[in-house]
This record gives structure tokens, sequence and C-alpha cells, in this order.
């Protein structure tokens, strides 16, 4: 069964329907993006190559490079927080306490219920006369009046923030518990046999073995985060005044909304362009790590 | 790429023990894991607060559904309902005419995705477990990269090769794309669990007699099972949880819209009727939720050495 002609022809046969429909559905579009990024597409069939033309538009319009530098700070303080209740969560999951099992069960929902549905209901808890955040805290007196989460630029980005962090939470604390348990139960043992502390074995033990954990964890959310529409979509559409306007966000607009193809696509493949260097950053962190795994 | 397989494979081992009762742990390793009183305390109340960050927007969201919209907006905010209403819940079904429909679609989007997926992954899998041909390293990485580019990218071409393909308003514009960007993220998770099923039963197989075809649906697919239903449902989950951005694009009928994007036209309306959207999206995920935690087991197995995907 070694690799033989035939098993060769074998294993591509197998590979063919995966193969053929990948390559239709996503690289062909992939191809399709880089071409039409240098035409002037739009709704007419027919369309003329007009060279760099869309990429000198949209850096020399200025605010392109705000929308980069604002996906980056949403996207770096989305994935922050999600790495930091993620931690938080494993390690409460992890204790040996009745009702362990339960609780693991009741983390799941933010991530198994269709998204949308869950950003509809942080929609009506941002809501700034009658939701519940601004509700709660006025009722405690943290604030005085309303407070409209999703009205102003500010909030709004820190309310989209706080929804992608719930929505990534239950995956990163899931995968970081399950890290947390392949680490060798003798090891604790030993340290604690020689009277090391709980924060001790913590911090000695628990977070050295799960950095590659951590790391690859990182890069995987940074990738979906970068990547995030269905949040911000629903929640404010990229206002208001663009306080929230990702490059997904800023690309769907121009290509579906003022139905710029060839612009839209130029702004698409600057994504394209973060997403392989992420991808490619991603890959040499986990092929790093093994190696390091099996000295 | 090997090495990549490797990480993953770990977690798919050690992750049943995630959700296993700890009987044994717990009487061998009683004295490490006994806590002082205040430390379980400050266990529970840690925990509290989690699942309150959780599951507030799904508390918040059923007490809604129960209060009367004349209650819902009237200040000062009142958590608990001061009146009791399943008004929403009768009314819904006319604000929402195809409410029902919607959540077929959800459902029949997803199952017809999961079947194509697992009609697609299984001898690609096998392929990437089994055979070492020159070249599968890159393409199993290719595969991966493909998983990192979102829908949201491909938008526009996308749009393109449905209305050339005529597919535009069909069940199939979201079946479709909705089942490539699963199928990446399957064939790895699935893969990992071949390489654990002993090369020498292939090779008794083999040395019988038996076809390469033979074997891979007599010895291979029935040793797999387990493995199958896990990616099956993880890809169900994926299917039915990530439903927005393909049928917000590609279908503008309401009938063949699936329950997010629904429930999204009402939400879009300058007047939105919160008790009943709320009542609306509890009912249309009720049936899935209720199968998903009778296979909660298989979640934790698939989360955690599917974490390529996220």
């Amino acid at each position: 069964m070694t690799s033989t002609r035939s098993a060769t022809l074998f294993a591509f046969a197998l590979l063919a329907p995966a193969l053929i429909y990948i390559l239709t559905i996503v690289a062909y579009p992939l191809l399709d993006t880089f071409i039409l990024s240098f035409t002037n597409a739009s709704l007419r069939q027919d369309y003329d190559f007009v060279g760099w033309a869309n990429y000198l538009r949209i850096f020399g319009a200025g605010n392109f490079t705000d929308v980069i530098i604002r996906t980056f700070v949403w996207t770096f303080f989305s994935v922050s927080i999600k790495m930091i209740i993620g931690m938080c969560g494993a390690v409460l999951l992890n204790a040996a306490i009745p009702g362990q099992t339960l609780f693991r069960v009741l983390t799941m929902p933010p991530w198994i219920v269709p998204m949308a549905i869950g950003i509809f209901m942080w929609g009506w808890m941002y809501n700034g006369q009658f939701g519940m955040i601004s509700g709660l805290l006025q009722n405690f007196g943290i604030v005085n009046g309303p407070v409209a989460w999703l009205a102003y630029g500010n909030t709004a980005f820190w309310a989209t923030i706080i929804t992608d962090v719930w929505i990534g939470v239950p995956m990163v604390t899931i995968y970081f518990l399950a890290a947390m348990q392949s680490i060798p139960k003798d090891l604790y043992e030993a340290a604690w046999t020689d009277g090391a502390g709980r924060g001790y074995r913590f911090r000695r033990i628990t977070l050295p073995l799960m950095v590659p954990a951590i790391i690859t964890m990182s890069l995987l959310s940074l990738i979906a985060t970068f990547n995030s529409f269905d949040i911000i979509w629903i929640l404010t559409q990229g206002g208001p005044s663009g306080s929230t306007t990702t490059m997904i966000i800023d690309t769907y607009k121009t290509a579906m909304g003022s139905r710029k193809y060839g612009e839209g696509a130029a702004r698409a493949v600057v994504i394209c362009i973060f997403v392989s260097l992420f991808c490619l950053a991603y890959f040499r962190a986990v092929r790093k790590l093994s190696q390091g795994e099996a000295k | 790429m090997s090495d990549v397989a490797r990480t993953t494979e770990v977690a798919a081992v050690d992750s049943p023990a995630v959700v296993k009762p700890k009987a044994r742990v717990r009487s061998t390793k009683a004295m490490i894991d006994r806590y002082k009183w205040y430390e379980v305390a400050g266990l529970y109340l840690g925990i509290a607060l989690f699942l309150f960050f959780v599951l507030a927007p799904f508390i918040e969201g059923f007490l809604v559904s129960l209060k009367p919209l004349s209650q819902l907006f009237s200040t000062p905010y009142s958590f608990i309902p001061k009146v009791w209403s399943f008004d929403a819940y009768v009314n819904m079904w006319s604000s929402v005419p195809m409410l029902g429909m919607h959540i077929f679609n959800s459902f029949f989007i997803s199952s017809v995705v999961t079947l194509i997926v697992v009609i697609i992954v299984v001898p690609a899998a096998y392929a990437f477990a089994r055979f070492n041909f020159a070249g599968a390293g890159v393409l199993l990485g290719m595969f991966l990269a493909v998983n990192m580019f979102s829908g949201a990218v491909l938008l526009i071409p996308l749009f393109r090769l449905m209305r050339s393909l005529g597919l535009l308003n069909t069940y199939f514009a979201m079946i479709v794309p909705g089942a490539a960007f699963l199928i990446p993220s399957s064939i790895w998770l699935l893969r990992t669990y071949m390489m654990r099923i002993p090369r020498e039963l292939d090779e008794a197989a083999w040395v019988d007699g038996a076809s390469r075809l033979y074997t891979l649906r007599r010895v291979i697919l029935p040793l797999a099972m387990p493995g199958i239903v896990v990616v099956a449902i993880m890809t169900f989950i994926g299917a039915y949880a990530q439903q927005f951005i393909f049928a917000l694009t590609f279908n503008s009928k309401t009938e063949f819209m699936p329950l997010p994007i629904g429930l999204f036209a009402f939400f879009g309306k300058q007047e939105v009727i919160w008790n009943e959207l709320m009542a609306a999206s509890f009912v249309g995920i009720l049936p899935v939720m209720i199968v998903i935690v009778f296979l909660q087991r298989y979640l934790v197995a698939g989360l955690t050495a599917g974490a390529v995907k996220q």
C-alpha cells in the first residue's frame, strides 16, 4: 500500500470531488478577485481593464488607511480580550468542584446558536432608552441618563468588540480547557509535594506548557476576527459615520452596496494579502511549536 | 504539514477527558484538589460572573419575549417582567408570516450542506490519512489556507459565479458556498481520526485480496463511523450557526430565507417589535438546541480537534 503509481492514482481519485469543489467555489473566485481588481467591473456583464486605477483610487482617497488602522485596533482588542476571558474561563471550568460538567455545557450556547440571533439579542441590550445595559447601569446609579451604545462612534466601536468577544469566548475557553487537561498530572503532584501553592503551580507549570495552545489559538482567532462581518453588519452596518467600518464591511459596502465590483475587489485583495500573512505566521508557528514538542 | 497534524491530534486524543466525570481523579488526588471554603466561594463567584457574561443575552432575550410591548418600552428598566405575557409567542406567527418556513429552511440548508460535506470529505480524508503521494502535504496546507479566507472576501466573484450558474435566489445559492468553507476543516478533523485506525487492518484486507475501494467501504468506514459522526455534527453546527452572509447576498426570496435572515428582515424595520423578535428567535432555535444538548459530548471532541476551524 505504499506510494506506487496506482496508489497515487487512487488517492487522487478519492480527492477529486473535494479538489474540484474547492477549486470552483474558492480558488477560482480568489483568482477572479485578483483579476477583477484591475477592472472597472460593475453590474454590467462586460468590463475593461484599468490597470492600477482601483488601487490608486482607494489608497489616494485617504480614508482607506483609516479603515485599515481601525480594523487592526478592533481586531487587536477583540482577540486580546477573548484570550484573557477564555483563559479565566478555562481555569474556572478546570477546577474540580461540583457542577463542573453542567458549567461546561452552559458555556457553549453563543457558539451553537445562529450567530445572527445572538447578535439580535445584543442589539436589544445595547438599546439606549430601554435596553438592559443602559437600564441596569441607571438602576445602579452608575450613569445618569440613558446611554444609546450604538449611537456614538466610541461606544459603538466597543460594543461591537464586546459582542465579538462573546461569540468567540466559548471556543477559546473549551480549547484552552482541553490544552490544560493534556498537561501531565504528575507535574502538578510533584510541585504540590514540594509545597508549591496553586498560584505558583499555575504560573510555573500551566502557563508555560500552554504557550503553544495560546499562540495557536491567538493566530486562529486573529484570522477569524479580522474576517468578522455579521456582528458589525447587524449591529451598526459600519456606522455611526464609519466608526465601526472595518475592511470587510468597507469591501461589502463598496461591492454589494454601490455595486462597484472592480473597486470592491481591489479592497478584497488588500484583505487577502493581510490574511495570507496571518496564515503564514500560523503555519510557521505550528511547525516551530511541534518541533519544540518533539525535542 | 504532518507537524500541524500532531498538535491537533494531541488535542483530539485528550478531548474526551473534558466531559468525562472525574470520579476516579477525585479519589486518587483528593488532597491536591482540596479547596479552602473561600477558594470554593471564589471559584463559584468567578463561574457565576463568567456564565452571566455568556448567558446574559439569552436570559434577557427570554425575559423580553415574556414582557408585553408596553412594559418593554417603559422606564425605569426592570430585568424581571412585571406582567408575564405569552402574547408574543402567539402574535409572532402573524408578524413573521413565514416563520415556520424559515425554521425549516435553516434546518434544511444545514442538513444538505452536511450531507454534501460528508460525502466529499470521507474519501478525501482517507486519501490524506493513508497515501503518501507526492504533494500531499502541500495540498493539505492549501485546503487549510482556503479555510482562512472568509466568504465575505470572495463575495463579488461568488456572486457573479452564482449568477452565471443561475443559482441566485435558490437554496443552492446558500448551500453550495456554505459547504465549500466547511470542507477543509472537516477533512482535517476526519484525517486526524482516520490516522488512528491501525494501518495493519488495511494491509490485512489487501493481503486477502480486497480492492482498495472495498477496503475503504468495508474496513475503514465502519471503524471511522464515530469520527464521521463528529464531523457531521460539527459541520451541521457550522452551517447552522454561520448562516448569514451568503443568504443575505445571494437570495432575496422570502420563501427560501433561513431563520437568521428571515428575522433580520424583521429586525431591520423602523419599529422593531422586540418581544416577538425574541420569541421567534427562541422558538426558531429550539428544535436544533434540543438535539444538540443530547449530542454535547461529541461537541467538545469536535471543537477541540477542529480548532483549526474557528
